[in-house]
């Protein structure tokens, strides 16, 4: 076997790693439409979906099945050809450029063959990035142009100059942590984070020397929300103007394809911000003695929410909640188990700290839709180009300047 | 003998050569700047093959990801409809014809001549650190010049866009 992956780097390491991404990758984008209509719900002091299985668990896969179900309707006189590449464009963009996002620190081991955790780790991710995320933008402007209808066409047009308005503030934002890191590869950019302040305090790039990128950080999270469409920047889509914007006139699972190619795009930029500003898979703790109990954090946080689950879920009001729970919940205590094995522990380290900054970024999209109006179109342009350019730029003059006089 | 790079050069030169045939032939505005960005992205991966990785992403990002999103933003802005077939008038079915097709054989004879000994592709990509020390050192002056060419076009659009004050 050792031998013959040698010989078939491609398909016998590669693949699976694909396969594997890309079946984690679709789960979780169904369970953050999930967990956005939960929160969103529980911010409205409503409760979200509760019916389909226990706690709406089950309401992805009902939409799932809804959507492809629904009839496809094609409007008359639209662009064929664009009006279908559109949907395909905005998905495959989206979810390709989850490939160059690096897991964890070290590599796997698949049949003896060294491989990064991570589809692939390319000295220029960060560009590739970028490169892939300004493609992302002919989905919606396809979209609005090929449906042959008004509202989509304003959606289109408004997502398009949004999108190269903020585009630059996105890209000039991270400057500062390139500076900093000197390189493009995305694994570098991490572990030129390691290390800490007074023995303690993480040197992430958020508060690291010789230039905290506080500044930087909220700059690039600002822009990313509004290159990503989501509220308060959806203007593309905002539905007390446009219906529903550049998608008004998708059906089926056509739809549903736009959906899951925006959160995909949610998923890349919590990536990207954990990666340049909060130090990707390194843990909060330092590595010395007195911290070695951080070790079993994982672990703990495991077993203790299965324990949780299992005791909430023997009370659950159904009969089928009351089995699904419990079952949940002895699923996660089990990896929780699993977790404190010391096989493995070493392991768990880097994606769990990785897996749990991303959703603090998730959980803060969510929250920022939940709480802010959507901005007015000329505030939208006047704030991208007067405020997040400009500072962007001051950012990273400043970072230039600390880091020219800090060096010796 | 074909190698996988050889195999993959034609691949992306046949896209690239498809898609240029295509942004002409093609009746509709949009249609004809999808087929530009087709050409941009292949570009872009024939760059890779020849190992410069940080062109290849700058053309995806400024050519394929920016400056195409204008052309359609405008396109659609203006709602350009689809252009009509005229009939070839008589000077360019018999003067232009043979001279475009004269040009393109004199450019494939000079472009076959000068490429008739090709040497190997790179084995190691050039590295970005090695592209910005000779783009800010070597080649400084050049570059800044260029940038300064760009900001004087720059500039001339913004005068003539500007709507005359009205006093």
């Amino acid at each position: 076997m050792n031998e013959f992956a040698a010989q078939h780097p491609l398909l016998v390491v590669v693949l699976p790693k694909v396969v594997v991404l890309l079946f984690v990758l679709l789960t979780a984008l169904a369970y953050l439409t999930w967990f956005e209509r939960k929160v969103v719900a529980h911010i409205q002091a409503r409760w979200g979906p509760y019916r389909v299985g226990p706690h709406g668990l089950l309401q992805p896969l009902a939409d799932g099945v809804k959507f492809l179900f629904k009839e496809d309707v094609t409007p008359a006189g639209a662009d064929k050809f664009a009006y279908y590449l559109a949907p395909f464009l905005a998905m495959s963009l989206a979810i390709t450029s989850i490939a160059v996002i690096p897991f964890g620190p070290k590599g796997l081991t698949i049949f003896g063959q060294e491989t990064p955790t991570g589809i692939t780790n390319l000295n220029i991710g960060l560009l590739i990035l970028f490169a892939i995320t300004s493609m992302g933008v002919y989905g919606v402007a396809l979209a609005g142009w090929s449906s042959n209808s008004k509202y989509p066409l304003l959606g289109g047009l408004r997502s398009s100059a949004q999108m190269i308005s903020y585009e630059l503030a996105l890209t000039m934002s991270v400057v500062g942590v390139i500076l900093m890191a000197g390189t493009f590869n995305l694994s570098e950019i991490v572990t030129s984070q390691q290390g800490f302040h007074w023995g303690f305090v993480p040197r992430w790039n958020l508060i690291g020397a010789p230039m905290p990128q506080v500044l930087g950080f909220l700059l690039f999270f600002t822009a990313a929300v509004a290159e990503t469409n989501r509220a308060p920047f959806d203007l593309a889509e905002a539905e007390s103007e446009l219906v529903a914007g550049f998608h008004t006139e998708y059906a089926s699972f056509k739809f549903a394809m736009f959906f899951m190619a925006e959160y995909a795009s949610m998923i890349t930029v919590s990536c990207l911000a954990t990666i340049l500003f909060f130090g990707g898979w390194l843990s909060p703790f330092p590595q010395n003695s007195l911290f070695a109990w951080t070790h079993y954090i994982p672990a703990a946080a495991f077993a203790l929410a299965g324990i949780a689950l299992f005791a909430h879920g023997v009370r659950y009001i159904t009969i089928f909640g009351r089995v699904v729970l419990p079952f949940l919940g002895v699923v996660l205590f089990g990896l929780g188990v699993l977790f404190g094995l010391p096989a493995v522990i070493e392991f768990v380290q880097g994606p769990f700290w990785f897996l749990l900054k991303i959703a603090i970024f998730l959980f803060i999209y969510v929250w920022v839709r939940g709480t802010l109006p959507r901005f007015r179109y000329d505030q939208l342009m006047n704030f991208g180009w007067k405020v997040l350019l400009p500072l962007s730029i001051v950012n990273v003059v400043i970072t230039s300047l600390a880091i020219v006089l800090t060096q010796p | 003998m074909i190698t996988p790079q050889i195999a993959m050069f034609l691949i992306l030169a046949a896209v690239v050569v498809a898609g240029a045939l295509s942004l002409i032939v093609q009746r509709h505005p949009i249609h004809s700047a999808l087929s530009l960005i087709v050409v941009m992205v292949a570009l872009a991966g024939l760059y890779l093959l020849q190992g410069a990785e940080f062109v290849a992403a700058v053309q995806i990002i400024v050519y394929a990801g920016a400056i195409m999103v204008l052309f359609i933003f405008v396109i659609m802005l203006l709602n350009a409809g689809e252009e009509e077939r005229s009939n070839v008038s008589r000077l360019a079915r018999f003067v232009g014809v043979p001279l475009g097709i004269a040009f393109l054989v004199e450019v494939a004879y000079w472009i076959g001549r000068a490429t008739a000994h090709l040497g190997t592709p790179p084995e190691e990509m050039v590295s970005t650190r090695e592209l910005s020390s000779l783009l800010f050192r070597e080649f400084v002056f050049p570059f800044e010049l260029t940038s300064f060419l760009i900001l004087i076009a720059l500039l001339g659009a913004l005068v003539l866009a500007r709507r005359e004050e009205s006093d």
